[in-house]
């Protein structure tokens, strides 16, 4: 794609991820994928699901990536970053980055086994989830990141049942827990959090992983002026805890002051049905997770000081 | 020459070793097995550059399509459920015109579960856009691999060897298994990509289509893998000129044809058996014969010349076309249709499940088929 609409095309075209494409007003998902290449740089090949970003990227015969690109299905991207990877090693290419760009739905749902896979054979590619916590491309059908109470086309909010049943799925720490050498959380708001991470997993061996959250415009029903809004209030309501675990060491990476949940979930129309005890109820369940990450922050940097020692 | 006494599921695995692949995924089922933990045990000792054994069949071919697109040379082996799970992304694979070679080790599918010998695994791909080649016995086997390679790599799409599991690929006998020295003279040490995934060469691949360019995209796969019975064709005579072994055109191969009133059609190891079973009754001065289809897609509809003043033709194959007549009696059936023939062909399917079909059997169905004036279609020995 040119960069003709661009207001400064000497900028833009350092940009790897490129303008033009066809992503919604205010999509949090284009933002981050900007950041992502910046740090990645142009040695890097992205292996992408299908899903909001292959649709708004990919359109033949027009792409806004400036690096490789390889879309194949849905729910294979970690084989298919895997055979890509292990296919340059074969052919002496050591340098060459390969990044998996899947939703939530490809990451925590329909791909899990084979991301699960991908870690455990500990392939070298950096897998990135892009979490915007539903089926967006779909019509915004609930997944395994969808949040408790989220009403979304398939956790509706009816009479008896009002909006997602079950709990979010805890992917960022099951991934952790194939002990590979570097899982971390952040958002697209957080870019220099988010490049700052890009960064330190390209430059580990091995298989790694970022879940980073991601707004969604029609998806979240926000305003699409306030999409980087939300996940700042999502980091500042601990709602979206930025954390890192490096060989298997937690470390909270932004500790902001404590805002209320309502800060992040007012004005979210997936959110709009929640009564004052379902709020009360997520208060207690943000509470305890941010209360046990920094138990086990405490634990693990304690151990790693001792360690050094 | 190197003539040796060996399993083909290891003869298989020498000669995928010694085409040089840059990837090799796998996961077990049987009877593909021996030939992924041979490959894994050549990989433990260095003998091949990567061999990843993968959490399933998706994941395997999935690699593949990795792997290929970022310009290497790929393998994988499986079967029946593995070829299966494989589905999804099989269309995927020659959509996006990546070359990739599967030996698929013919197995029945469930339900109910069977390890044992059919085709309908193989056969109900048919429509993945691969080019699928079914080898008579384990020396083809050794033979096609390298070809399956050259095809797919000029050629930009994948390609199927199917041999008959347990029929083949546990069967020990005395074969040549091409040494890489020969190999080396018919294909390139390295498959040379014109398309990649290169960082020094960005491009975009997998991207999706409107109703505008989409069915363009799926026609020219179409055409070309009907150009690709050309490549099939050159492929066996240039194999033929290094090895000295030649299989019919690549397409089909005629067997006592010529002068035949009545041939039976099939695919595969059953071949070996219908050898014997026209031998015998040539003896007794039966006019018999056999036209092997070899090349099942791109399916060969040229081989009706073989056709020509023939009375009647039987069909044999190891599979149905549940709901509707087998599928290698349809197409040779419409072979006939097309070439304006009035040849009978009679349709007989069976050998499901592992299902013996011995040399006397084809010679009970060749004299039914003789008897029979108006053509039918039947399940053998049930
Ligand atoms: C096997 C398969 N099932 C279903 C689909 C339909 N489908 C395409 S994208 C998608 C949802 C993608 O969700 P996610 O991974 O969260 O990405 P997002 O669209 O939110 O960016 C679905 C259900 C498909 N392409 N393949
Ligand atoms: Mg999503």
């Amino acid at each position: 794609m040119n960069a003709s609409n661009s207001t400064n095309p000497e900028l833009e075209n350092k940009e790897l991820f490129k303008s033009g494409h066809t992503a919604c007003a205010g999509c949090g998902v284009s933002v981050g994928l900007r950041h992502i290449l910046r740090a990645a740089g142009p040695d890097t090949i992205v292996v992408n699901a299908t899903g909001c970003v292959e649709i708004f990227t990919s359109a033949y015969p027009r792409s806004a990536w400036s690096v490789p690109y390889i879309h194949c299905l849905f729910e294979n991207t970690a084989p298919v970053a895997a055979g890509v990877v292990e296919t340059l090693r074969a052919q002496g290419n050591d340098h060459t980055k390969v990044i998996v760009i899947a939703g939530d739905g490809a990451s925590y749902d329909i791909g899990f086994g084979h991301l699960s896979g991908m870690l455990e054979r500990g392939h070298d590619a950096l897998y990135i989830s892009y979490d915007n916590e539903a089926y967006m491309n779909t019509g915004v059908q609930r997944s395994g990141a969808t949040p408790w109470k989220a009403n979304t086309t398939t956790s509706q909010v009816g009479s008896v049942f009002k909006g997602k049943m079950q709990y979010k799925k805890p992917l960022t720490e099951i991934v952790a827990a194939h002990s590979i050498p570097y899982a971390a959380t952040s958002t697209s708001a957080h870019y220099i959090d988010l490049q700052n991470k890009v960064k330190k997993a390209l430059s580990i061996k091995g298989p790694k992983f970022l879940n980073v959250l991601m707004t969604c415009v029609p998806g979240w029903g926000t305003e699409p002026s306030l999409s980087m809004q939300y996940l700042k209030d999502a980091v500042d309501t601990h709602v979206w805890p930025v954390y890192e675990i490096e060989n298997g060491f937690l470390k909270m990476n932004l500790k902001p002051e404590k805002k209320p949940v309502e800060t992040y979930l007012k004005g979210q129309k997936r959110f709009k049905h929640l009564t004052p005890e379902d709020i009360a109820q997520i208060q207690k369940m943000v509470d305890e997770k941010w209360d046990s990450l920094l138990w086990k922050e405490k634990c693990d940097q304690e151990r790693l000081a001792a360690l050094k020692k | 020459m190197m003539r040796k006494t060996i399993e083909g599921s290891f003869a298989v695995a020498e000669v995928v070793r010694d085409c040089v692949p840059d990837l090799v995924a796998c996961f077990p089922i049987t009877p593909s097995t021996h030939i992924a933990e041979e490959l894994d045990r050549m990989y433990t000792d260095g003998q091949i550059k990567s061999y990843t054994a993968v959490e399933s069949e998706f994941s395997a071919i999935s690699m593949l399509v990795g792997g290929s697109a970022a310009g290497g040379r790929v393998f994988t082996t499986t079967d029946a459920q593995g070829l299966f799970l494989m589905h999804e992304v099989l269309f995927a694979a020659s959509g996006m015109r990546l070359p990739m070679v599967i030996v698929n080790a013919n197995r029945a599918v469930s339900a109910p579960l069977n390890i044992w010998n059919d085709q309908q695994d193989s056969i109900s791909e048919r429509d993945a856009g691969w080019i699928q080649i079914y080898c008579k016995n384990n020396q083809e086997a050794v033979d096609a691999v390298p070809q399956a390679f050259k095809i797919s790599e000029d050629t930009l799409l994948p390609v199927m060897v199917c041999m008959d599991g347990f029929y083949l690929t546990h069967i020990v006998e005395q074969i040549d298994v091409p040494q890489k020295e020969l190999i080396m003279k018919y294909l390139p040490a390295k498959r040379n990509a014109q398309y990649k995934l290169d960082t020094q060469n960005p491009i975009s691949m997998g991207m999706y289509a409107m109703p505008k360019d989409y069915q363009g995209f799926r026609d020219d796969l179409h055409l070309d893998i009907l150009k690709a019975k050309e490549n099939v064709k050159k492929e066996m005579e240039a194999w033929g000129a290094v090895s000295g072994r030649r299989y019919g055109n690549g397409l089909w191969e005629e067997i006592n044809a010529e002068d035949a009133d009545i041939l039976f059609v099939a695919m595969g190891s059953i071949i070996e058996n219908a050898e014997l079973a026209v031998d015998k009754m040539r003896a007794k001065g039966k006019k018999v014969g056999i036209v092997r289809i070899r090349c099942y897609r791109p399916f060969p509809a040229e081989v009706a010349k073989a056709f020509v003043g023939k009375k009647k033709i039987v069909v044999f194959e190891k599979a149905l076309g549940f709901g509707a007549s087998p599928p290698l009696y349809t197409d040779v059936s419409n072979a006939v249709r097309e070439a304006g023939l009035k040849t009978k062909v009679y349709s007989i399917a069976g050998g499901l499940g592992g299902k013996d079909v011995t040399v006397e059997h084809i010679m009970e169905m060749l004299a039914r088929v003789k008897k029979e004036k108006e053509p039918f279609q039947i399940v053998w020995g049930d």
